[in-house]
């Protein structure tokens, strides 16, 4: 289903990945986010910032047991656990942020 | 995978015995979707929390070589893929060393930290192990 975004269409895979990584913009995030009925919050950012740091310097999106420990190393151990990060995005951290990151859905599926 | 096994909070989680698994690598990574493959079968795989090795053996030494250049081919460079291993506590790789040189490799041609070990070291390495995947 494709999203519009400012009059803007851009194509995504059946689950709502976004299907070019350099159609996404803060725009694209906000409004996948409100879709699900998601406020994106400075927290909320914060990990999408660091996927997309993370895609940038290794090609793919983490596992959600490498991202959480990933979140622990660079913003502290209240932030690195599982707890924290469902609690941010319920549908799966890597699931969920990664589509609002515009990154592909990560492999290992969480 | 479920949510349930998705490899968070395993660490109670102490049913099962933990097995070798040796991934073997003989292709050039770019050509054949092999090396890829295998690269996503042990990221897949590394959720289960078992002992994982690479071994990477004849033309399968050009996959962690550094300088790939995969534009022109219209290919995604997933080399840089290979340095996240360490984050999924994959930190076991092997080259075989005959293949290395007969390639005109050194270890400072890689990406990624490995240990090089000679063909007699290997076949010992693949003798422990309890499940061996080749690609």
């Amino acid at each position: 289903m494709p999203i519009t975004v400012a009059g803007k269409t851009f194509e995504t895979d059946e689950e709502g990945y976004l299907a070019n990584r350099t159609d996404w913009s803060e725009e694209v995030a906000k409004e996948m986010a409100k879709a699900d009925n998601c406020d994106l919050s400075q927290n909320h950012w914060e990990v999408l910032n660091f996927l997309r740091e993370y895609y940038e310097e290794y090609q793919i999106a983490p596992a959600v047991r490498v991202l959480t420990k990933a979140i622990g190393k660079k913003l502290g151990p209240d932030k690195g656990n599982s707890k924290y990060l469902y609690e941010l995005f319920p549908y799966g951290p890597a699931k969920q942020a990664c589509k609002y990151a515009g990154l592909p859905k990560p492999t290992g599926c969480v | 995978m479920s949510e349930a096994t998705g490899g968070i909070d395993t660490e109670e989680n102490t049913g099962g015995k933990v097995k070798k698994f040796l991934y073997v690598n003989r292709k050039a990574p770019y050509g054949t979707i092999y090396a890829l493959e295998s690269l996503e079968v042990v990221l897949i795989a590394a959720a289960f929390d078992q002992d994982v090795s690479l071994a990477f053996l004849d033309d399968g030494v050009y996959q962690v070589v550094k300088g790939q250049h995969t534009k022109p081919i219209d290919v995604k460079n997933f080399s840089p893929t290979y340095r996240a291993l360490e984050g999924y506590d994959i930190e076991k790789l092997y080259v075989e060393k005959e293949s290395m040189e007969a390639r005109g490799l050194k270890e400072d041609d890689l990406i990624v930290p490995v240990k090089v070990v000679n063909a007699q070291e290997m076949a010992d390495i693949m003798q422990s192990q309890d499940v061996i995947m080749s690609f």
